[in-house]
């Protein structure tokens, strides 16, 4: 491998896994940090860490000039983003081998390509991956949009191209909606991402969300199967799986070759998701987008396929070829992650930062804790709030959510609030026991059966 | 005459005004009735109003606008 050090250019959970991947390839790790991040568990595990500025992420772990003079400064061959932050910033991508060293991703044009979601969406059907009936393309104003909304059917869905992870996006039901909406959406878009411009989708009614994990070398293409992520809250993820629930082995099939052909199509290099809807009504899924980089949910699949993702990404970085082929990737019993975010789930999942005063880390088999807490430590209120992913692997579905129950009845964080009591109360959900989920299922079960589960611990 | 606090509902950073560019909500003097939006707390990304739970004749900010707040800190003082 011709890569001996990597720069993390991120924080929190990802920043800690991204450590302990590196080092176990013997690689030297840096790791940036804001001034609130200096106590960090990441900082901690580094072999170094260099402070690059204030708190606000702006100002930080988003200013492309500063983690590059950290990058030059420390001498390191690589630079890993994690996800979010400039992960999929293709000037961020450029700029990193422009400074002569390794973008732990794929390349700019690529992230390009794959980021605008017009773009993408074009791309999966020259692949031959279905789409969601919408606009062909950029959608330029009202008139437009009504008639293609009158072809497809309301409701419709008005989404910013350069929009991602759920953001920018408003459901229509008439015209006259549009008429209101249409330039407010426009208008966000251009301030939350630079580019005001809008297409068309259909909203899939009672869909699911399955998304399945590749792995490219820029000339061998595989997919490690798939994730189910249909436990979302206003369009965040909350609760994966894998492999998908009560997914027909045919579908299966067809969905996993169609990202792998998307992916071949554009010679991609890294790891990636290929983000689909699927109508289990009628058996049919629909490309949504495709994310070019290491997802949060990503250890769900590592459990049922034994691979190491984060490894495997730095290796194709340092310019090794895949080091397995498709058939050398099985599925082995059935994975979960639960989210544990620092927001009160009883309180309309209001964030809340502070001091961990005691953690306590369920053990065992199967069982494994992507964090960044310890005792003592300070959540900051900067950025977003995910403190952890609790994930179990077990020999099924049914075993898995059995030593789900007992893993979260075990993890104790006291000090903050956190989402542990939505998640024991998801467990134990007979509804979720059966895999009766899609997208809006958690939205509407919170509105109905939420409420604080007998015997939940006060923490706050 | 008797002076009531608005503490903050949670901890982050407190703003005064909806944008940047925008006039503050509240200036020192202004009259208050009970739910007026006072500022707005921004805590891991995301935005949360501050309402009065008092009404009063003037009210006076004793934290400035970007400060960091914790939970249950007076961001205000009330004359009622």
């Amino acid at each position: 491998m011709n890569i001996r050090s990597v720069l993390v250019a991120n924080r929190g959970e990802i920043a800690v896994r991204i450590i302990r991947a590196a080092k176990a390839l013997g690689l030297r790790t840096v790791q940036i940090h804001s001034q609130a991040d200096a106590d960090s568990l990441a900082v901690r595990l580094a072999d170094e860490a260099i402070d690059i500025g204030p708190p606000a992420a702006k100002k930080s772990y988003l200013n492309i000039e500063a983690v590059l003079a950290a990058a030059t400064s420390a001498k390191v061959d690589a630079v890993h983003p994690g996800y979010g932050f400039l992960s999929e910033n293709a000037a961020f991508a450029e700029a990193v081998t422009a400074a002569g060293m390794t973008f732990v991703g794929p390349d700019a044009a690529a992230i390009r390509l794959l980021g605008d979601k017009v773009a993408a969406r074009q791309a999966a059907a020259r692949a031959g991956v279905p789409t969601v009936p919408g606009s062909e393309g950029r959608v330029s104003d009202i008139a437009e949009a009504t008639a293609i909304a009158a072809r497809i059917g309301f409701p419709v869905m008005i989404k910013a191209a350069a929009g991602g992870g759920g953001r920018g996006i408003r459901i229509i039901e008439s015209v006259a909606e549009f008429e209101r909406q249409f330039p407010q959406a426009s208008a966000e878009a251009a301030a939350a991402f630079g580019d005001g411009s809008l297409y068309i989708e259909k909203v899939i009614a009672e869909a699911r969300h399955i998304e399945v994990q590749i792995l490219g070398d820029g000339e061998s293409f595989i997919h490690c199967f798939e994730r189910e992520c249909s436990l979302q809250r206003r369009r965040q993820k909350v609760w994966e799986e894998a492999p998908a629930i009560r997914l027909p082995e045919d579908v299966r099939a067809r969905l996993c070759a169609s990202a792998v052909a998307l992916v071949r199509s554009v010679c991609y290099r890294g790891a990636g998701t290929v983000e689909y809807l699927y109508d289990e009504a009628s058996g049919d899924f629909y490309f949504i987008e495709v994310n070019t980089r290491i997802q949060v949910e990503h250890p769900v699949t590592e459990m049922i396929t034994g691979l190491d993702l984060v490894q495997e990404m730095l290796r194709i970085a340092g310019g090794e070829p895949l080091s397995i082929r498709q058939h050398d990737v099985r599925v082995n019993g059935h994975a979960i992650e639960c989210r544990i975010n620092a927001e009160d789930p009883l309180k309309n999942f209001m964030p809340w930062p502070g001091r961990i005063d005691a953690l306590t880390v369920p053990e065992g088999e199967g069982i494994r804790f992507d964090t960044m807490l310890y005792a003592g430590y300070t959540v900051p209120p900067f950025y977003d709030s995910l403190l952890g992913k609790l994930i179990v692997h077990d020999i099924d579905r049914r075993a898995c959510l059995m030593k789900l129950r007992r893993a979260l009845d075990e993890l104790l964080v006291t000090g903050i609030p956190t989402t542990l009591p939505l998640h024991a109360a998801l467990a134990v959900d007979p509804d979720v026991a059966y895999g009766r989920v899609d997208t809006r299922f958690l939205e509407r079960w919170l509105e109905n059966r939420f409420t604080a589960p007998a015997g939940a611990k006060e923490v706050a | 005459m008797t002076k009531a606090d608005i503490r903050s509902p949670l901890p982050g950073v407190f703003y005064r005004r909806p944008s940047p560019d925008s006039a503050p909500f509240k200036s020192d003097g202004d009259p208050v009735v009970t739910d007026d939006v006072i500022g707005i707390i921004e805590v891991m990304k995301s935005f949360h109003e501050v309402r009065a739970e008092v009404a009063g004749t003037a009210i006076r900010f004793v934290i400035d606008d970007a400060d960091a707040v914790m939970a249950g800190q007076t961001i205000a003082e009330v004359q009622q």
